[in-house]
């Protein structure tokens, strides 16, 4: 049983790095988005799987949250505020596709080797789910890095916080408190965001973060 | 007894895949007519096209080459040895040991070689697109093979096909994150090295969705049923790879009764009709992609092999 | 014994080259010295094998040289391996070249280099010492570089020979520095001394850094390969097949020698960062070859993509060496060492090809070529072979080293250390990738030269080269095909050479049933060459019969289908720049900045749509003009040095002296 226990969870975690990666090379924003909502939903079974083995009742709450909220809430949201602004033909991305999913792989092995030798003592199952959550966040950061449009910058930061729940939930022993408050951080965030998304829209009538660099003051 | 038991299976072998291949191909037409609401040719059309072509005079081009007349049975008999290495209703074959997986890789490289050859005989422009083209899909397929036998080979402690084989029927096996990850990479390959849908069309004749059949364009008569007979025999190949790695469920083990040979074959059988299956359902419900995004298709293909090899370093038994 | 029959060999070269000058222009002297450097290669080729298989070793020390030192000349079963392979290349070579040479417009420019060379050659390989092997290797590089530079006539090649003649330079440069290093403060120049005093880890470091400064620029690593595409073509072709098949392997025995040999016990981060540097290259060298059109740049090209082949398997071997692991280290140092021979064979076939085909048709661009197989059979045959064989398909000898490499790659999970776990893994994906694209190289190689129709007068009216350059070619194709049906002969050939340098060999490969070979164990894997091919003839002959009991044998010649809109103009076809179009595409843009435009002419205007494609070689606008432009800058700023008045002179002197007693002064 333990070794199916185990299986599992690997599964789980490692096809939480695959859809990351998935997301880093889509290039169309309602693609992004399924992609965004299918990461929020294989969390939530990574989260509730270790929720059973560890018989913690308290993760099948986080895991709820995270599908209820970041595989239905915010999508829908971010969905409509693309329409909204009129930005959904746009093409995405500044660096070549190759290159970028050359990088992701080798951010995948890099968390990897660092993991691993970093944590030797520790039991099986929380140094995995710890080497994918490190690269699950590192691919977040990538995908923020080399997105042009503020929207995919805000879909890169969320599954950011994604690798930072799994990363906890291996870890074994993380209280609801911190679940929820981080949680209600991230959805102020979100909406403050969006308000400013709203306003940058308003005013220079692009999303378009290279754009905005027009718009600087004066060097010095 | 024993020698003569093996012999009798390994040429059982060789005789099956040699008369299975147009049927697997007359199957594959036949669901994707169905699926699209057409009754569809026979399932033993392919059979008899074959002979039709058999029976046909060979028109050569001026300028064609002895290469150009020798090279469908070079092709023929690279496909042919390699088709008749993998284990399909039986893990032990009598000349297992003579060609691993990557030795049986490289065969089917030596089939594509001679055939992009013959692509460049007759000196047109169809053959030379069918050429260039072939050798710059095989460039991205082979490396994705390469890290799916390296996968297998981490996990099995071999690369030879029966013992990955018995790898795979043991309990030790699990459920595997790498082996999903390097099952789909190997359809992908599947689909690419087999000139289907969405890289090629099997069934084109337009010069700008042309790969494989761009290089058989002059050929005619008896050359022409060789080389169909040997593409319909690549495709028997990678079903029953990945039938033998990934299915492996129902194969007599070595050196065993004959009742488990024919459980063998009927499970072969079975396994074989799901995939023909797979594959018309599959090329139905998609379009084929232009040539230029096949490298995307087969990246996908070599990122899923290299995650498949990284998962396993954080897997058990590491 | 051994060792003094291969040092009367040597001088049997020189004297060749000697008379050589003394008949210089006389029709007889080609024939005479080509024939005499058969014999005399053949002669210590089977003189080297003998001391191989019979794991001899055998040493003599010559009065010439330094007085208090000597020349130390040695034979063990390394040196005997590269012997056979320098003997072997340099006798076909001389075959090739009482054919070819007949056409050569100054033989004695060449002869007299030609039989130096060889002597070079096997000079460095029997070096004991570090003053013989430096003086050996500098020999060998001005001799090419004469031969490099003998068709002076033509500018390409000057600009070819300044440029090798630079990189030669600095790499003899690196491994003085490297050789003094090893011998350390105490001066000790012979083999024997430096083996038994190590110098210590961080000294090790930086002599192996300057070794593969040294060797590795001879044997074309990237970045230090740029001599390799433009000295190689330029020289006569059975030259070229020596400087590519040869040289380099004289290069690639000096690392091994050095590293495996003369240094201490390795570190696990020498054989990474060689691993590394080797994919690097073969990846490079097969992209840079399929981007040209002229053939024997082409195969210039390939030869980097080989040397990072040979260079794979030797980190490989490093790595595991460093981990205590001789069973691995002994599979991959053999690998490396089957390869080494079979790229002998098969670039010097290749060469010989190209030689024969710009004897028949005047012409080294593809472009212009086509047709040839029609008018040139046996050529077109034996290069073929060498196409199929450096390819690596099965059942030839290329495929056998490359799938032992790959063995090789597949224990890696056994090494400890995390970086190299992942590091070879993704070595093996880019060995795989160079692989495939070698074989897209060898076919548009082969379609565009010899294939289709051809494309210019000079491609119609070839015709087949002599008898000599063909029995040549003959004998490295029967190689590679021997080589690849019965390659356990050749493994355990090598078995005493990684036995001298690790101390373990491969499992003995003879005893295995059917001629089968076994990296490891059985259970793991295992490859029968002689029955692949066996399957293989018997498939083909069984489908030959039976379609001529079934089928109908009509047949009828006709003009090409085409589609049904048949172009009798051959430059309808495709061209070579055409064939690696989609390669291009796909990693060009990365690698080489590549840019295509196309100019379409207005409607109704006569002009032709001109295609053209701009590439731009990233290492040498990175690292090589930078450094040429700071050489050429500092140089004209020292300049002012030349043109200074008496007095100013005087005050140099003066001021250097007192600077120097100064130093004498504060050290004491």
């Amino acid at each position: 049983m333990h070794g199916l226990a185990f299986d599992i969870s690997h599964l789980l975690a490692g096809s939480l790095v695959l859809v990351s990666l998935i997301m880093l090379y889509q290039d169309r924003l309602y693609a992004l988005l399924n992609v965004f909502a299918l990461h929020a939903f294989v969390l939530s079974l990574s989260v509730g799987w270790q929720a059973f083995i560890q018989n913690a009742p308290h993760l099948y709450v986080t895991a709820l949250i995270a599908l209820v909220f970041k595989a239905g809430i915010i999508p829908i949201a971010l969905h409509r505020m693309i329409v909204r602004l009129g930005i959904h033909r746009e093409i995405e991305t500044t660096a070549g596709i190759g290159p970028i999913m050359l990088v992701g792989v080798g951010l995948v092995g890099l968390s990897m080797a660092v993991m691993l030798r970093v944590t030797a003592e520790a039991n099986l199952i929380a140094r995995e789910d710890l080497a994918f959550a490190l690269s699950v966040l590192l691919i977040g950061l990538l995908l923020m890095v080399t997105r042009r449009n503020a929207v995919g910058q805000v879909v890169g930061f969320m599954s950011l916080e994604n690798g930072l729940v799994l990363a906890a939930t291996g870890a074994k022993g993380m209280p609801l408190v911190v679940e929820i408050s981080v949680a209600f951080s991230v959805l102020i965030a979100f909406i403050v965001i969006g308000i400013f998304l709203f306003r940058i829209r308003e005013r220079f009538d692009t999303v378009d973060v290279q754009a905005l660099d027009r718009f600087r003051g004066e060097q010095i | 007894m024993a020698l003569t038991r093996d012999l009798a299976v390994q040429s059982f072998q060789m005789l099956l895949v040699v008369l299975l291949a147009p049927l697997v191909t007359g199957l594959v037409r036949k669901m994707k007519a169905r699926l699209l609401r057409r009754r569809g040719p026979p399932l033993i059309q392919p059979y008899r096209d074959l002979i039709r072509l058999l029976h046909k005079e060979v028109v050569l081009a001026n300028n064609a080459s002895w290469l150009f007349r020798a090279a469908p049975y070079l092709i023929f008999a690279a496909t042919w040895v390699a088709a008749a290495l993998v284990p399909t209703f039986a893990t032990g074959l009598m000349f297992n040991w003579t060609a691993d997986l990557i030795a049986l890789v490289a065969l089917l490289g030596s089939a594509r070689f001679f055939l992009a050859l013959a692509g460049m005989d007759v000196g047109t422009s169809f053959g030379g697109i069918g050429s260039s083209r072939e050798v710059m899909i095989a460039s991205l397929a082979e490396p994705a093979m390469i890290m799916i036998v390296f996968s297998l080979a981490l996990l099995a402690g071999t690369t030879q096909l029966s013992g990955i084989a018995q790898y795979m029927l043991s309990s030790n096996v699990g459920l595997r994150v790498t082996l999903g990850l390097a099952a789909i990479s190997l359809v992908m390959v599947g689909i690419a090295e087999n000139a289907r849908i969405p890289v090629d069309n099997p069934a084109t004749h337009l010069e700008l969705t042309m790969v494989h059949e761009a290089m058989i364009l002059e050929y005619s008569g008896r050359h022409l049923a060789l080389i169909e007979l040997s593409a319909s025999l690549k495709l028997l190949v990678y079903l029953s790879l990945i039938a033998c790695i990934f299915l492996p469920w129902g194969m007599a083990p070595a050196r065993d009764t004959w009742n488990y040979f024919a459980i063998g074959a009927g499970a072969y059988a079975a396994k074989l009709v799901a995939g023909c299956i797979a594959l018309a359902v599959f090329e139905t419900a998609i379009a084929k992609m232009r040539v230029f995004r096949v490298p995307a298709f087969l990246g996908a293909a070599l990122m899923l092999g290299l995650l498949g090899a990284l998962f396993l370093f954080v897997s058990r038994g590491f | 014994m051994e060792v003094d029959v291969s040092l009367w060999c040597v001088l049997a070269f020189f004297v060749a080259a000697a008379i050589s000058v003394c008949l210089s222009k006389r029709a007889a002297a080609t024939a005479l010295v080509y024939g005499a450097t058969t014999v005399i290669s053949a002669l210590a080729c089977a003189t080297a094998l003998t001391c191989l298989l019979n794991n001899q070793t055998a040493s003599t020390k010559l009065p010439l040289g330094l007085p208090w030192m000597g020349a130390s000349f040695h034979i063990d079963p390394l040196s005997a391996f590269f012997l056979v392979v320098v003997n072997l290349g340099a006798g076909a070579a001389s075959l090739y070249g009482l054919g070819y040479g007949r056409h050569e417009p100054f033989p004695e420019r060449v002869l007299p280099f030609f039989a130096a060379f060889l002597a070079g050659m096997n000079l460095v390989v029997l070096a004991d010492d570090a003053f013989t092997f430096l003086l050996a290797w500098e020999f060998m590089s001005l001799i090419s570089w004469a031969l490099v530079v003998s068709h002076h006539r033509s500018q390409d090649n000057l600009h070819a020979g300044y440029v090798y003649i630079l990189m030669a330079s600095f790499g003899t440069f690196a491994l003085l520095l490297g050789y003094g290093l090893l011998a350390g403060t105490a001066g000790h120049y012979d083999f024997e001394a430096i083996r038994s005093n190590h110098p210590s880890a961080f000294y090790s470091a930086i002599v192996l850094g300057l070794v593969l400064l040294g060797a590795g620029s001879k044997a074309g690593l990237i970045p230090l390969h740029v001599w390799l595409p433009l000295a190689h073509p330029a020289a006569p072709s059975h030259v070229s097949a020596l400087m590519s098949g040869v040289m380099t392997k004289v290069a690639v025995y000096a690392f091994i020698r050095i590293t495996f040999d003369l240094l201490g016990p390795p570190t696990w981060w020498w054989g990474m960062a060689i691993l590394l540097l080797g994919g690097i290259t073969a990846v490079m060298g097969v992209l840079y070859a399929l981007m040209e059109h002229d053939l024997k740049r082409l195969l210039a090209y390939h030869t980097i993509e080989n040397i990072g082949i040979i260079f794979i398997g030797l980190g490989l071997a490093l790595a595991f060496e460093a981990n205590h692991m001789p069973a691995p280290a002994a599979l991959a140092l053999t690998a490396a060492l089957l390869h080494v021979f079979n790229h002998a064979a098969f670039k010097s076939l290749l060469f010989f090809g190209a030689g024969a085909v710009v004897t028949a048709t005047g012409e080294r661009d593809m472009e212009h070529l086509g047709g040839l197989i029609h008018r040139m059979p046996q050529t077109a045959f034996a290069f073929l072979v060498g196409c199929a064989a450096i390819s690596a398909l099965p059942p030839l000898n290329g495929f056998v080293s490359e799938w032992m490499t790959f063995q090789a790659i597949l224990l890696s999970p056994q090494l400890p250390q995390w970086g190299l776990r992942f590091a070879v893994p993704a070595v093996g994906a880019l060995l795989a990738l160079s692989a495939a694209l070698a074989a897209a190289c060898f076919v548009k190689a082969f379609g565009v030269s010899f294939l289709g129709r051809p494309r210019t007068a000079a491609a119609e009216k070839a015709k087949e080269v002599d008898g000599f350059s063909r029995s040549a070619m003959a004998v490295f194709a029967a190689l590679c095909v021997l080589a690849g049906i019965l390659p356990g002969f050749f493994i355990d050939a090598l078995g005493p050479a990684t036995q001298h340098l690790l101390g373990s060999s491969m499992p003995a490969q003879s005893t295995i049933a059917w001629f089968s070979i076994v990296p490891i164990n059985q259970s793991r894997s295992s490859y029968n060459g002689l029955l692949v091919f066996i399957f293989i003839a018997l498939s083909a002959s069984i489908s030959a019969y039976a379609i001529h009991l079934l089928a109908s044998k009509a047949k009828r010649r006709a003009p090409a289908w085409d589609g049904g809109f048949p172009d009798a103009s051959p430059l309808t076809q495709y061209t070579a720049g055409s064939f690696s179009q989609p390669i291009r595409r796909v990693f060009g843009t990365l690698v080489f900045r590549v840019r295509e435009e196309v100019t379409m002419p207005l409607p109704g205007t006569t002009q032709p749509a001109k295609h053209h494609v701009d590439l731009e070689d990233i290492i040498w606008s990175v690292l090589y003009a930078p450094l040429s432009r700071a050489i050429t800058y500092s140089s004209d700023r020292l300049n002012v040095l030349q043109f200074l008045t008496i007095r100013r002179y005087l005050s140099l002197v003066f001021s250097a002296l007192v600077v120097l007693l100064l130093v004498i002064a504060i050290w004491h």
